[in-house]
């Protein structure tokens, strides 16, 4: 990505790797209550985090349930509504390799913000094939909304200003399972 | 890294790690290819015209797919049935189609420097399809994405080109490719058909198929055009064919059991390649048209999803 990225501090923590891990024990028990069982549901996640974030939800369903549930990987650049804005796309490929026709499909993303990255998701998911309804848990919802969408399962609330963001640090890529927030640093 | 060119001309202009970025994003374009509903919104409201003055099926028609599955409107212009049948020169012919404000202009012409020209006239993005004798960036990008699938790298990979490498546009296109990624590259054919230049390029050269095909993990056979012939370059097809022809029996003697053969079409069955060797277990002549689209794809959502482009 071309978009220049001024440098971030650390402002606070707002998740360790224990209240991260809490999180997501009970979005997945949520997930089950919600859907009567882990019948016909199936997990995409948003690359790159959303993915990782949807393998642990499977891995704590099948503790929980028993059931393995599908995971797909959905990219969602080709679908996004500022192409041409934010310098070359970088396309990482979609990997759903299971149909979602009839399927109950559980989106996941680790910040939901403006939920224009959710819009584009929905549409590329429906692209994809005509599942029987689409579910939206991510892991820390920031606010600030764009559209009218909600989610279904949320790891936190988290209120924060326009200008703070976000890092959801992960193992599997940040070698850390974290979620603090940034702030630019004063020039 | 990042795609910044306004066209995508020669692949002799290019960086490698440009060439790697556009056969990145042409790898995760495929599957497209294997859904349901072929369409993605990434262009929409761009508008690609294809402007060919040569003969295409297989370039003109995956430009075509590539542009409406990424939901692009594609426009086909071709010199028959059109003002040029009625003296319009090249250039007005494209200043007039540019001035209907195209994104994209994929040009095809028997002219060396065509695409050049419009890159240099015209305001929007120009592919070059081919032009002339000069290059045909697109197909040595998807003979290269074949080339990286079957074998999963570049680096240390020997090719040869066997045929009319003076008169081919793909041969000078993957060889300026295949160099930068760090591939030995052969070239083999009579040689009145090898140009003096091939060594500059940083090419072999050999004049028998037999050596040319030995150690190679790809076997590129191209076209023979039969006005070589006419042109006294080859004393006839069938002395051609039989000291350049790809036979079972050569790949058996001579070439290594998982050799893999391409052949960036239309295939002169008989003559370059024979039937049973075309339609081979070696033969990926149909993964590099597959390839083709998603190249294809790529190539027009880089240029017109690069910054600084019209925007959304």
């Amino acid at each position: 990505m071309s978009r220049p990225a001024p440098r971030h501090r650390e402002k606070a923590q707002v998740l360790d790797e224990v209240a991260l891990d809490r999180a997501l024990t009970r979005i997945a028990h949520e997930i089950l209550e919600r859907n009567g069982g882990a019948k016909d549901l199936a997990f995409v996640g948003l690359r790159t985090r959303g993915v990782t974030l949807a393998h642990r939800l499977s891995q704590k369903i099948a503790q929980i349930d028993g059931t393995t549930l599908p995971v797909g990987t959905l990219d969602i650049t080709l679908y996004r509504d500022d192409l041409g804005m934010r310098g070359t796309p970088v396309i990482r490929g979609t990997d759903i390799p299971f149909s979602i026709k009839a399927k109950t499909v559980i989106l996941v993303d680790d910040v939901l913000f403006t939920g224009r990255t959710i819009r584009a998701a929905l549409d590329a998911i429906i692209d994809l094939g005509r599942p029987t309804a689409i579910q939206l848990a991510c892991l820390i919802d920031r606010g600030h909304r764009e559209l009218p969408i909600r989610p279904d399962y949320i790891g936190k609330n988290l209120p924060t200003s326009r200008r703070e963001s976000v890092a959801v640090r992960l193992k599997e890529h940040d070698g850390e399972d974290r979620v603090v927030i940034e702030e630019p640093e004063e020039a | 890294m990042g795609w910044t060119r306004k066209d995508l001309l020669t692949m002799r202009d290019l960086e490698a790690s440009e060439i790697v970025l556009l056969v990145d994003t042409a790898a995760s374009l495929q599957e497209i290819a294997g859904r349901e509903i072929k369409k993605v919104p990434a262009l929409r409201g761009k508008t690609v015209v294809n402007l060919f003055y040569e003969s295409s099926t297989r370039t003109r028609t995956s430009f075509e797919i590539a542009g409406k599955w990424l939901s692009a409107d594609v426009i086909n212009f071709s010199a028959s049935g059109s003002s040029t049948s009625k003296g319009e020169s090249f250039i007005d012919t494209a200043k007039n189609i540019a001035a209907m404000s195209p994104d994209v202009v994929v040009v095809r012409h028997s002219s060396a420097g065509a695409a050049e020209l419009l890159a240099r006239e015209l305001p929007c993005s120009i592919v070059n399809a081919g032009d002339g004798a000069h290059e045909h960036p697109t197909q040595a990008l998807l003979d290269l994405l074949t080339i990286r699938e079957k074998k999963g790298h570049f680096e240390g990979l020997h090719v040869a080109i066997v045929g009319d490498i003076a008169h081919s546009r793909v041969a000078r296109s993957n060889i300026h490719g295949m160099r930068k990624l760090g591939m030995t590259v052969t070239v083999a054919g009579p040689p009145t058909l090898i140009p003096p230049y091939v060594q500059e390029l940083g090419a072999k050269v050999s004049y028998r198929l037999e050596d040319a095909i030995g150690d190679v993990d790809v076997i590129m056979m191209l076209r023979l055009q039969q006005e070589r012939m006419t042109a006294g370059l080859i004393p006839s097809l069938r002395e051609y064919s039989r000291y350049w022809g790809l036979t079972l029996d050569r790949l058996a003697k001579h070439a290594r059991p998982d050799v893999l053969i391409m052949h960036p079409g239309p295939v002169n069955r008989g003559v370059e390649l024979s039937p049973e060797v075309a339609d081979g277990p070696y033969s990926l002549i149909l993964d590099q048209v597959s390839r083709g689209v998603a190249v294809r794809m790529g190539v027009l959502l880089l240029l017109a999803g690069r910054k600084g482009g019209d925007g959304a």
